[in-house]
């Protein structure tokens, strides 16, 4: 060679995307004119913002807005842009590359930037006209067309890129639904609760949204008609768009024979395996991580142009990334690890009545995650925090609130509320301020929370500000006023128990990230205390419709028997009122005896309890009890456990009526009901009482004239006899007030308040005036009651024993040996 | 012998353990519970809690904590450690997640 650029390198790029022209550009800013370069690029046309799709399909963007490198700019630094033509092999020997219209290219150094292809689903109809990735200008103008002559379109992919493909063709006028696989959108970015909210802001815009929803095919003759779901649904579809995720794309190096894993493997410097050949952007996998977002791009652009410049650099170490999802409207923001943290090591904050929604997530003093929705002005300063590993011990109590906060001392909240003027707001929900509550309390001469909230309004919604509301009373009253003795459900939230339920009523709240949002949860996902009893709340109050969460549920109940000291377990068949048969003992005798089981004991509630069975067993055991009749005794349960009966007048010669009967009745009424804290009720046949029914939740003592109901009993850590609540002539009547007695006590109770604990909160009288006087209440109860056992009918074991939840039962692995195959890294 | 020699051994996909959920692994020596948070951490600790040997793995996970079943004893995921004013501690183990499937170290979770 002859050429004037005799000593000038000769660097090709193979890729014409952002990370390319990043590099590039850093490139010609440290050693302009070092170079001769060729770029390959397989699109046609110049290098352009991929981020800045989504405004481009929602129309509040050209194309023309988002090019970043014209004509000019390739000119002007000499590069040589071969559009359209596609690299297709490299000679790693000969320096070469080929492409596909056959031309051959020599280098001295080569960078790969092929970055990433679009992952689509490998499901039947995938390559019907009409289905599209989004990932390219050519997707969008698809789109755009498909758009253009309206009908529906469905989005297979809840992340980032499909959330902002739906919002762009619903903007466009077409009916969308997001199909996303997982149970919570953008899940890779955001925690439950933001979710929910944005679950929320997107179905605000006629968007639905189907998670936990698998695409089994893509149907259509000729063109996309529809998506078929593995449930068996198929969704109308004149457009389907798969963003599902991307890979990177690493063909040609892994033809070249370069190291490729899941992308190009490179070095801190950007180097793959062979030292001439450098990669960068989406293609590369650097220290395990493959990135698909901007920054980590422009940061590796960085030290490559360095490295390629001959500067001494430091490496490429990784990045830490930041999200902020592209939808008019919808302010999201995620930074760094988020994972669920220490409750000392996450500072939640909520404000239902904006929708606002911020956790930032420290270790060991510093930021290392955040996560905002609705409000995320503060999201770059919290990242830049995060990317600095600033300590801010000294700001945790204020870090929350934002940037502009810092600077102030920690504050008396006392102090802080005196200090607040007339007109500051102090409940958001019910726009109450200062002054209206300072004077609701001097004028009305009220003296406590209730009060207040009766009057008005403040605290009375999501309950957040019930602090500040109780501060403005002390220091309004000063000495006069003593907290009265309210106990918050647990340190998730300023609410009691009552309160809690009363705004999952009134609000309609269906599911645990609605009720933390909306009640303003002070932590991420709750405690062992809360999320027991706000499962329990959603499954009262919405029957059959709200989905029980086994990981809020105790073990016992989870696993529908008692675990021991050993962690072996104990199961107690029901007896319905402590009847039994030959055959049923029989069947016990022969379940004792196949499973080994240590112990056998009658328990107190007349029935038999089968000690020391090993988990594994359980579904076994379970299988072979229903094969006789004998189903689950919920002896695990906050629920019904049993109805314990004397003989009664079928044999007892002091017997006034079918006790036995009644309790069967009862029980076969009741059983597999949830409740607060577990429920024994008793039916004694005589005044006599055999049967202890004065000790029990509910027990019914039989009399000649009819049936006495006794409620809130308590026969263990407390013991109390039983009220008598009333008396009603039929066996009927007796199965309708204990059951909305139960009922009540279903809907009202805090949860693991056993039954007399309540009545002794409510008082017997209101109890009485609502099951036994007011007949209407009565009824209602009664039919409420009636329609949450629908939900309860299927006995747990029969399920369990058929293979549901199978994972409860099995171990993950069990390994005799070392085994002889394993996998070394 | 090397001791330092490590043995990833794969356990199955992640969704094989539910969310703020458990599962075990049975090897000779002991039982070791699987946990996986909800934003999908997972972390390996000797299932039994250093209070009275509870099977850890059956408490209720929340954050980076499991409560044990027996005595609501908080263990921490990472640690092994009790919290709070209990003194103990599981022994935890080498874990980690690779395109979306378990790794357990078998080196040092089947040795002595």
């Amino acid at each position: 060679m002859t050429s004037p650029n005799k000593c000038r390198r000769k660097l090709v790029v193979v890729g014409n995307g952002m990370a390319a022209g990043r590099m590039l550009e850093e490139l010609f800013a440290r050693a302009p004119g070092g170079h001769d370069v060729t770029i390959f690029g397989a699109e046609p046309r110049v290098n352009y913002d991929r981020i800045m799709l989504s405004p481009v399909l929602a129309g509040d963007k050209a194309f023309a807005d988002i090019v970043i490198h014209d004509e000019d700019w390739y000119a002007g630094h000499g590069v040589d842009l071969r559009r359209g033509d596609k690299v297709v092999a490299i000679d790693r020997a000969a320096r070469t590359v080929t492409t596909a219209s056959g031309a051959s290219e020599p280098y001295d150094t080569l960078v790969l930037a092929t970055g990433s292809d679009p992952f689509v689903i490998p499901v039947p109809g995938k390559d019907l006209p009409g289905v599209v990735t989004f990932r390219d200008l050519d997707d969008v103008e698809a789109m755009l067309a498909a758009a253009g002559r309206g009908g529906s379109a469905v989005v297979i992919g809840g992340g980032l890129l499909g959330l902002e493909a739906a919002a762009g063709l619903a903007a466009k006028g077409m009916t969308v639904t997001v199909v996303h696989l997982m149970p919570i959108l953008m899940e890779r970015q955001l925690d439950q609760n933001a979710a929910y909210l944005l679950r929320k802001a997107i179905e605000k815009r006629g968007i639905t949204v189907e998670t936990g929803a698998n695409t089994t095919a893509i149907l259509g003759d000729g063109k996309v008609e529809g998506v078929r779901l593995d449930d068996g649904r198929t969704l109308p579809a004149d457009l389907v768009v798969m963003a599902v995720g991307i890979r990177p794309n690493a063909a040609l190096a892994k033809a070249a024979g370069l190291e490729v894993k899941r992308g190009v493997v490179v070095d801190d410097h950007l180097a793959t395996s062979d030292a001439n050949i450098f990669a960068v952007g989406e293609c590369v996998e650097h220290r395990g991580a493959c990135y698909g977002l901007v920054a980590p791009l422009y940061e590796m652009a960085k030290v490559l142009a360095g490295r390629i410049a001959g500067e001494p650099v430091p490496g490429y170490v990784g990045s830490v990334t930041s999200t902020k999802l592209k939808v008019t409207g919808v302010d999201l923001f995620s930074a760094g690890d988020f994972s669920e943290g220490d409750d000392n090591d996450e500072v939640v904050l909520r404000d239902p009545a904006r929708g606002v929604y911020k956790r930032v997530i420290l270790r060991d003093g510093r930021i290392v995650g955040a996560v905002l929705y609705g409000d995320t002005a503060d999201g770059s300063w919290y990242f830049d925090l995060i990317r600095k590993h600033a300590d801010v011990s000294d700001m945790r109590e204020t870090l929350i609130y934002g940037q502009a906060f810092q600077g102030g001392g920690v504050l008396d909240p006392l102090a802080a509320v005196a200090a607040l003027s007339d007109d500051a707001e102090i409940c958001g929900c019910n726009g109450v301020c200062k002054g209206t509550i300072v004077q609701a309390i001097t004028t009305k001469g009220l003296s406590g929370l209730d009060e207040v909230r009766a009057v008005t309004k403040a605290s009375a919604s999501c309950g957040q500000c019930t602090s500040k509301v109780e501060a403005v009373l002390a220091v309004t009253l000063g000495d006069a006023y003593s907290a009265a003795a309210r106990k918050p459900m647990c340190k998730c939230t300023e609410l009691t128990h009552e309160e809690v339920r009363e705004r999952i009523d009134a609000k309609t709240l269906k599911s645990v990230p609605a009720v933390m949002q909306e009640l303003g949860w002070k932590t991420s996902c709750g405690c062992p205390s809360c999320r027991p009893a706000l499962n329990y709340y959603l499954v009262a109050a919405w029957p059959g419709e709200y989905r029980d969460d086994p990981q809020s549920r105790y073990v016992n109940e989870r696993v529908h028997a008692n675990i021991q000291k050993d962690g072996t377990f104990s199961v107690v068949p029901r007896m319905w009122g402590g009847l039994t048969t030959p055959d049923e003992l029989r069947a016990i005798a022969d379940v004792a005896d196949r499973f080994k089981i240590p112990t056998v004991k009658v328990t107190g509630g007349q029935r038999i309890d089968l000690i020391g069975v090993r988990k594994e067993d359980l579904p076994a055991v379970w299988a072979q009890l229903n094969a006789s009749g004998l189903v689950s005794g919920q002896a695990y349960a906050k629920g019904l456990r049993t109805v314990k009966t004397c003989v009664g007048k079928e044999w007892c010669r002091f017997g006034t009526q079918d006790s036995m009967g009644l309790g069967v009745k009862m029980e076969r009424l009741m059983c597999g009901s949830w409740t607060p804290a577990k429920v024994k009720l008793a039916v004694s046949g005589c005044p006599r009482n055999c049967a202890e029914a004065t000790v029990k939740d509910i027990g019914v003592i039989c009399v000649d004239s009819g049936y006495d109901i006794h409620v809130a009993g308590a026969a263990g850590l407390h013991v109390r006899a039983t009220d008598l609540l009333g008396h009603v002539d039929t066996e009927e009547d007796a199965l309708e007030v204990c059951a909305a007695v139960l009922q009540a006590y279903r809907e009202q109770a805090a949860y693991l308040d056993r039954l007399y604990k309540w009545v002794d909160k409510i008082g017997l009288d209101t109890l009485r005036a609502e099951v036994i006087d007011d007949l209407a209440n009565r009824r209602a109860l009664y039919d409420r009651f009636v329609v949450a056992q629908r939900a309860v009918r299927k006995d747990p074991w029969a399920e369990r024993a058929a293979g549901h939840e199978l994972h409860e039962f099995t171990p993950l692995a069990k390994l005799a040996i070392i085994p002889p195959v394993l996998v070394e890294v | 012998m090397d001791v330092s020699r490590q043995y990833w051994f794969d356990l199955g996909p992640l969704s094989s353990i539910p969310k703020r959920g458990a599962r075990t692994v049975q090897v000779p020596r002991r039982e070791i519970a699987v946990f996986r948070t909800a934003n999908d951490e997972v972390f390996a600790l000797e299932n039994r809690c250093p209070h009275k040997g509870g099977p850890l793995s059956e408490g209720i996970v929340h954050g980076r904590k499991v409560a044990c079943p027996l005595h609501n004893w908080i263990i921490d995921l990472e640690s092994g450690d009790a919290t709070g004013a209990d003194h103990g501690c599981a022994r935890s183990f080498p874990i980690k997640i690779e395109n979306d499937r378990i790794f357990i170290d078998m080196g040092v979770a089947a040795a002595a």
